[in-house]
């Protein structure tokens, strides 16, 4: 394509892109530099049905007086960056002046909201990921070996957990494992402890968490790979299939080299959304075991006091963290585009 | 404590003195109005009837979600939202940002319904119309405590007592139940506690927090003794997962909001003997204290401040409207203790009253107090699972809450 063209062609896709991601990404990066301005507090009498108070209120003219001035609020660099709700620098560095031993200080570093987050988050990408392209793969590989005939109702069944809201699916999947749920009831038969309950317990909170993450999204990858065996070079798998190869030989030296760049493709888009985990921490009403930085940023704004600038800092920091993240794939989609172009 | 309650009822008799006679029924209105609401029974009532009104679009978006809501709803130029259902935790989120306004003057004009102890004044401006008081309190099965020859108890440690000798009979596992949810629910508990042991959330006359005393460490220790009696979800248990235990005949003793208890029973399929057996009594006390651990509350509604003077006079007709002493019917008046004239209080909500009567603190109006209440949510979970010490936790929320009471500008 001529430059001049891809210009024209690309303009409006740029154009959009520059609006409704750059913009909005510059402006929550301002918002995590300031802070709201020093409140004017004042001491006034309030009346109500229970009788007069003393109480302390902001003094709505000083406050405006001073926004006016200064609309952003004050800045304050990098001190919600490093603050005991995100970084907490300086928790850390105390924690590993006072504490003797390793697990000591683990127990402080996960005690910290942006830690705790951050362990279940990674556990979570690290499982799931994996787990899911496996998965979906089996399931595309068993759905295409199906008689034509069953396909089509087997892809459908095989897309549900995708079509299911998440919120709503995790909301039926948290009643079913709730102590006097068919679940929870049975794992409690199965481990013959009445008082065994999968929502009290952290560890099987997590597991519960991955296990709806990976049924979830599997169907995601199941689709991708089953368009991807559509496209399968039928001569190779004759030419293996003359050469002896078994059937998991088959999978192994033809299908999965085949299928590669998708792979490539389901890793980055499913570690880019399990690194937002989100609904299945408020489906689930998990946040006592598990919380993600995306969990944060939610009730950060849901509080009755809302936190913008703690919320939009956690927000820079997630895009941080699923660059962090997205760079190794990246880095080899770099490498194979240039290869290609040689 | 430099808090003080006037009783409730009092104030309810007083009100009772000035009977408003008819004749407001009709309502016309010249502009447009928008409320944003909690979303239980009462509210849904107060809603309806402010759509009562004609001459203009009346719309309501009454909703659980409702704090996530009406600030950014009302700081637009011109809001969306006219009115704001509030309570007096929640209309400090709305002062703080300034969006709701002084109803002085509308009072004046078209406020002759309303009775004085019924308008919120802050530092001399009436900023909101109270319709409604709450408070949680004791609701205990009857017929469960007379089989184990207990009378209803009147502190926690008699709760403790007779929570175990239900468990000891073979009755109940998990007699006691409440709303022990993670987040709010948590922290609200902690709270009636707290002050129920004397403890005030910050040092006097300023935004320090005062949480990690002996009367917060007494408190931790209170709330876990009670989890040992519970459904072992509790920390997932909100209002309504508590109530659904009740229903179920699952437990027999809790701390419940009086908003909730009137209607608890009214479920369809709740079992006869729950529905016979559930009575109300007043809230606890706890330590040996008389202050009752527990906090008063009240519901009221606002006026937006980035609104025409047409839409505001036309919201504030509407909202009175709603609560006009003839909106008072056998249908309405069990939903809530209403602070309209002319309410007489049903058998149900006599906790309430005795939270009232018994001095009981309402919940502190403080431009910080939310912060607080979120860190406090945050931060307890791990001591109630026992994955750390009751000096730790309390630490945590100190710390939690001082990183965010510095970034919005309080300390």
């Amino acid at each position: 394509m001529k430059h001049k063209t891809f210009f024209w062609f690309f303009l409006p896709t740029g154009l959009a892109m520059f609006l409704f991601i750059a913009l909005p990404i510059v402006s929550v990066v301002i918002q995590s530099v300031y802070a709201p301005h020093e409140a004017v507090i004042i001491e006034v009498e309030n009346c109500g049905p229970f009788g007069c108070t003393t109480e302390t209120t902001i003094d709505q003219d000083a406050t405006a007086a001073i926004r006016e001035a200064q609309p952003l609020g004050r800045f304050v660099g990098l001190d919600i960056y490093l603050d005991r709700g995100h970084l907490a620098v300086n928790e850390i560095r105390e924690a590993w002046a006072t504490t003797e031993s390793w697990s000591a200080f683990g127990d402080v570093l996960f005690n910290l909201p942006f830690y705790r987050a951050m362990a279940f988050t990674l556990t979570y990408v690290f499982v799931c990921t994996p787990a899911l392209i496996a998965l979906g793969l089996t399931i595309a590989l068993a759905v295409n070996s199906l008689h034509r005939h069953l396909k089509g109702l087997a892809i459908f069944f095989s897309l549900l957990p995708m079509i299911v809201t998440p919120l709503i699916g995790s909301l039926i999947l948290f009643w079913m494992i709730d102590s006097r749920g068919i679940l929870g009831n049975f794992i409690s038969y199965l481990a013959d402890d009445p008082d065994l309950s999968l929502k009290a317990s952290t560890p099987l909170m997590w597991i519960s968490l991955i296990v709806y993450g990976i049924w979830s999204s599997a169907p995601f990858a199941f689709v991708v790979f089953y368009a991807g065996l559509q496209t399968l070079p039928q001569d190779q798998i004759e030419a293996a299939q003359i050469d002896g190869a078994t059937r998991w030989e088959q999978v192994r030296y033809v299908v999965i080299p085949h299928l590669m760049p998708l792979v490539t493709f389901v890793a980055l888009i499913q570690i880019m959304d399990n690194f937002k985990v989100l609904e299945p921490i408020i489906g689930f009403q998990a946040q006592a075991h598990a919380t993600s930085l995306s969990w944060i940023i939610v009730n950060d704004l849901g509080g009755e006091t809302r936190q913008l600038s703690a919320a939009a800092t956690t927000s820079v920091m997630t895009i941080i963290g699923v660059a962090i993240l997205l760079s190794p794939v990246l880095v080899r989609t770099w490498r194979d585009f240039q290869k290609g172009g040689h | 404590m430099y808090l003080k309650t006037i009783a409730l009822a009092g104030a309810v008799a007083l009100m009772g003195s000035t009977a408003f006679a008819g004749g407001h029924a009709a309502c016309e209105i010249g502009a447009r109005v928008s409320i944003v609401g909690n979303e239980f029974p009462a509210i849904q009532t107060v809603g309806a009837g402010a759509q009562e009104c004609q001459g203009a679009e009346v719309t309501t978006n009454l909703t659980a979600d409702h704090q996530k809501i009406n600030l950014p709803g009302m700081q637009g130029n011109p809001a969306e939202y006219t009115s704001a259902i509030i309570a007096n935790s929640s209309i400090v989120a709305l002062m703080n940002e300034d969006v709701i306004r002084p109803l002085d003057d509308l009072v004046a004009e078209h406020g002759e319904g309303l009775s004085p102890n019924q308008l919120i004044t802050i530092n001399g401006q009436v900023m909101a119309v109270a319709f409604m008081a709450n408070a949680q309190h004791l609701v205990y099965r009857a017929d469960v405590l007379e089989q184990v020859g207990a009378d209803a108890p009147a502190t926690y440690e008699e709760m403790l007592e007779i929570a175990g000798k239900i468990r000891e009979a073979g009755i109940m596992e998990n007699p006691v139940t409440g709303a022990y949810a993670a987040g709010w629910n948590l922290a609200q508990e902690f709270n009636n506690m707290f002050l129920g042991y004397g403890g005030t959330h910050f040092k006097p006359g300023s935004a320090e927090p005062n949480i990690a005393t002996e009367e917060g460490i007494k408190t931790l220790e209170m709330m876990k003794a009670l989890s040992e009696y519970m459904n072992p979800d509790f920390l997932t248990h909100d209002s309504n997962a508590a109530n659904a235990e009740w229903r179920a005949g699952n437990a027999a003793i809790m701390n419940m909001w009086g908003s909730r208890a009137a209607v608890l029973t009214d479920a369809e399929g709740t079992p006869q003997e729950v529905i016979d057996g559930t009575a109300i009594g007043a809230p606890m006390t706890v330590g040996g204290g008389t202050t009752p651990a527990s906090t008063l509350w009240w519901d009221g509604w606002t006026v937006a401040k980035n609104i025409s003077d047409e839409e505001a006079e036309a919201t504030f007709i509407a909202m009175t409207h709603a609560i006009r002493p003839d909106m008072l019917n056998e249908e309405t008046s069990p939903l809530a203790v209403w602070l309209i004239d002319g309410y007489e209080p049903t058998e149900k909500a006599q906790g309430v009253f005795a939270a009232a009567q018994s001095k009981t603190i309402p919940y502190p109006m403080l431009p910080y107090m939310g912060l607080l209440h979120t860190a406090l949510g945050n931060e307890l979970a791990d001591f109630m699972q026992g994955k750390e010490s009751a000096e730790q936790a309390l630490k945590d929320v100190e710390a939690a809450y001082i990183a965010a009471a510095k970034e919005k500008g309080f300390l």
